[in-house]
């Protein structure tokens, strides 16, 4: 294979896009491109994630993702169970967030059947859903570190914040991970309220963590070398190319569901979107511990203002959910982006099209564009900063 | 200062370190199995039939093989014969019950649905999680002796929700017993006003029929 | 934002010759659609993109349906007058209308920069068999490369003008499409010791004499007592 074939110009959006960090390799000084495939079983790609890349030397020249290494067609299992039977399934989709993948779900449904949500509910989602942020973010401030190179300490302690909401989690639904939580119309169980209490607890000493945290890491000098001006995005870019969630906001656009769409009762909430400025690797670092801190604040708003009263729409029924025929498209922010549901019915107990957006496929769009002319080591750090979950990658 | 960065995170690391001496709230690590973790009340791992009693499971099974559980099961894991003949339950009604009731634990996830579903209280969630076998495609698959359990286990596990489960059953029984005295004083009552006529067979309520056959009981 | 119509108008002036159809949404969340027709529909998604009042500049979400080929059967009461002078006779009448299918290819667009949406346009093709080619849209939302790809790769939707046009999900050597409606799953089967309906059918083909009579002989191994 000569040299040519592999130029990022061959690159299929290279070509016209050229910018700052496309590579022409033109150094005479450099040998034969070397083709490395990343992946599917490397511990730094987050799963089964595996990259075709194309080195020179060290450097990135061609970066082609390949998917599909746990792919199960959740979309066509979902087609032949009942309405209610996927909800288990949507855990599973992103399993480090399954509060917030119920909700998407469950919103997409209650869309589609025009049902409505007792007040109680919403601000049991939203406590839920902030609280799967937390989980998520740390997870992934956590795992970052673990791609730069820190092994284990910033990611154990990140791992210890996480687990005392697991725990919170499992003592209300019966599970840490596949909470299966959300019913259309509703929530599956009422916290008691030492439950709130413990929660409301948590959340009040979340902040010390994150000081603890920030103090440790983010000043740290290997880690700016290491993130700053590091993958760099761009804003218009990423509009174009669908990137959603944090990885947009730290290139400095603005642009978050919770706010546009107002879905559940956010706009009740007071929270503020943190924007990036240079959507680098480091702002995307940046924009997950302060989304964090804006959870905190809606989580503390949400436990002051929990209503009392049903959790449960009373026209909802478990059984015998057939939604009359008719098409509905629910988005919402997971903490990985805009995750959204497009459901088609026929009127039959199960959905004739059930969709999955999965934000983090879509996300990994611009991962060639970002990683051209980094190195090796760099990707990694990238890719980590793009925060992907297979399962929901590959559905 | 170059560097200083790094020094202020050593200082963070070392005191939770020295603190993991000392301090529960960095001393996170649990020292299983020597340890056994403490579940939550709400902990659900594998579904468990249950029976009034502890003396009689097979006899005594709350399930009445309705198959809505088997219906609902997201990845149908569940497989339900009905019986042939009809057996009393707790209230002397007879009713059918599972001749065959198996799941397949290797492929169950712990949803909860069937529990939720099921209009009798006769599935629940267990709390087992140390489940393992040597055989790959029996040795995971749960028949109904395996997974009768007595009401007083799941007392044992899930206190609040067996009492409210319990409560309400009661309730209901009770509702049902007063019914069926109200139906029986009035046809009493229309037969007594029409002495004539014989008294139709259903005014006195009928014995219970002994059941059938007992099911064997679980051997090994 | 404007409503559908009048993009639907505005899209019918700026191109003529160009076919825009509104599609009811019959149910709860009534999000309607715009159907445009294949041959103009690049120029009228970098219009949709571009135009300074709509701005549609985010590609949310593109996915496929598959419509299979639907036979219907209408029966018609007809009285026919009896020769014989008595009362009429209703006879019926059935008539057999074939609807061929379609693949359908749905775009969920919206403005990031004016905050609105959601417009949905779909495409249809001519056929499920050998008219299965769509122009992309990823030229113009490049949201939609993946997404695209994964239409071609569980529908077969073609998309011409694709850049990288490959499976995606599945492995390259895999012949068919599995997210239609009419796709046979490979009888690749393992033993299953719960089967249900179709399943059953199939665990029957397989073990023939005689089908495992699931769980009640199966005796306790002693590892899974509980
Ligand atoms: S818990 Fe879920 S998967 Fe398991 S048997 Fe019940 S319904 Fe099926
Ligand atoms: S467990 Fe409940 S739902 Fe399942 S067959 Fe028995 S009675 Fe019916």
């Amino acid at each position: 294979m000569s040299a040519a074939d592999l130029s990022p110009f061959n690159s299929p959006f290279a070509a016209g896009t050229a910018g700052p960090s496309v590579r022409a390799v033109k150094d005479p000084f450099h040998g034969d491109l070397l083709e490395v495939s990343m992946g599917p079983q490397h511990p730094s790609t987050h799963g089964v994630f595996r990259m075709v890349v194309t080195l020179d030397g060290e450097i990135i020249v061609k970066l082609k993702p390949v998917f599909g290494y746990l792919h199960r067609n959740h979309e066509k299992i979902a087609e032949n169970t009942s309405y209610l039977g996927s909800m288990p399934y949507t855990d599973r989709l992103d399993y480090l967030c399954s509060m917030t993948t119920n909700w998407a779900y469950a919103l997409a449904v209650e869309k589609l059947a025009g049902q409505a949500v007792p007040d109680r509910a919403q601000y049991l989602r939203i406590i839920m859903a902030e609280l799967t942020r937390l989980v998520n973010h740390s997870c992934l401030v956590g795992f970052l570190f673990n791609d730069l190179g820190t092994s284990f300490t910033p990611l154990l302690y990140a791992f210890r914040e996480r687990e005392k909401i697991l725990d919170l989690f499992e003592s209300l639904t019966g599970s840490r991970m596949m909470c299966n939580y959300q019913r259309f119309g509703g929530c599956r169980v009422d916290p008691t309220p030492e439950w709130l209490a413990a929660a409301s607890r948590l959340v009040d000493n979340f902040p010390r963590f994150l000081d603890e945290y920030e103090t440790m890491l983010t000043g740290n000098e290997i880690m700016l070398a290491r993130t700053q001006g590091v993958g760099v995005l761009d804003a218009a870019k990423a509009v174009n190319a669908g990137i959603t969630g944090p990885c947009l906001r730290a290139s400095g656009y603005n642009y978050d569901v919770r706010k546009v769409d107002g879905y559940g009762f956010y706009p009740r909430f007071d929270f503020r979107v943190p924007l990036g400025a240079h959507g680098d690797t480091y702002d995307r670092y940046m924009m997950r511990v302060l989304e964090m801190r804006e959870s905190v604040k809606i989580l503390q708003q949400a436990f002051r203002d929990l209503p009392a009263g049903p959790i449960m729409d009373p026209k909802s029924k478990l059984r015998g959910f057939r939604p009359k025929a008719g098409e509905a498209y629910g988005r919402t922010e997971s903490p990985k982006g805009e995750l959204g549901f497009f459901l088609v019915s026929d009127g039959s107990p199960n959905p004739y099209r059930y969709r999955v957006r999965p934000p983090t496929l879509i996300n990994l769009t611009l991962l060639e564009d970002m990683c051209l002319g980094h190195t090796i080591a760099d990707s990694v750090v990238i890719l980590g900063s793009i925060d992907i979950v297979l399962g929901e990658v590959d559905r | 200062m170059l560097g200083s960065g790094i020094i202020k995170g050593l200082a963070v690391t070392a005191k939770n370190f020295v603190g993991s001496y000392h301090d529960p709230a960095r001393m996170v690590t649990e020292q299983y199995p020597e340890e056994r973790p403490k579940l939550p009340e709400a902990y659900r791992n594998f579904p468990f039939l249950v029976t009034e009693n502890a003396t009689d499971p097979m006899g005594t099974l709350r399930c009445v093989a309705c198959q809505i559980c088997e219906k609902e099961c997201p990845p149908q894991c569940i497989y339900i014969e009905k019986s042939k003949d009809k057996k009393p339950d707790a209230t002397g009604k007879p009713q059918l019950y599972p001749a065959v009731f198996a799941i397949d634990t290797s492929v169950c996830m712990s949803c909860q649905i069937c529990v939720e579903v099921c209009p009798f209280d006769a599935i629940k969630m267990d709390q087992v999680f140390e489940v393992a076998a040597t055989n790959r495609f029996t040795g995971l698959l749960l028949n109904r002796e395996q997974l009768a359990k007595p009401n007083s286990y799941f007392h044992q596990i899930h206190p609040t929700d067996a009492h409210e489960v319990d409560t309400r059953l009661a309730a209901e029984r009770k509702a049902a017993e007063e019914k069926a005295k109200a139906a029986a004083a009035a046809k009493a009552a229309a037969a007594a006003a029409k002495p004539a006529t014989p008294a139709p067979a259903t005014a006195t309520p009928a014995a219970p029929k002994p059941a059938a056959q007992p099911p064997t009981p679980p051997t090994a | 934002m404007e409503s559908l119509e009048q993009i639907r108008d505005r899209l019918l002036a700026r191109f003529p010759g160009a076919s825009v159809t509104l599609v009811i949404n019959p149910g709860a969340a009534a999000e309607h659609s715009l159907l445009l027709g294949a041959a103009h529909a690049v120029e009228m998604a970098r219009f949709l993109r571009d135009d300074p009042a709509l701005q549609l500049d985010y590609c949310s979400n593109a996915t496929g349906l598959d419509w299979p080929d639907k036979e219907i059967v209408e029966t018609k009461k007809l009285s026919v007058a009896d020769p014989a002078g008595g009362p009429a006779k209703i006879v019926e009448e059935k008539t057999k209308r074939f609807e061929p299918g379609y693949l359908e290819a749905v775009y969920h667009l919206y403005s990031m920069a004016l905050r609105h949406g959601p417009v949905i346009i779909r495409l249809r093709t001519g056929n499920r068999t050998d008219q299965v080619t769509l122009p992309s849209f990823t030229p113009i939302w490049r949201s939609c490369d993946f997404q695209e790809r994964e239409i071609f790769d569980l529908f077969g939707i073609v998309f011409a003008g694709h850049p990288d046009l490959r499976r995606i999900l599945m492995w390259d050597e895999f012949k068919d499409h599995p997210m239609r409606k009419d796709y046979v799953d490979p009888d690749d089967y393992e033993w299953e010791p719960t089967p249900h309906d179709r399943v059953l059918e199939r665990a029957k083909a397989h073990y023939p004499v005689p089908p495992p009579a699931p769980a009640a002989p199966v005796s306790p191994t002693p590892e899974a007592k509980p």
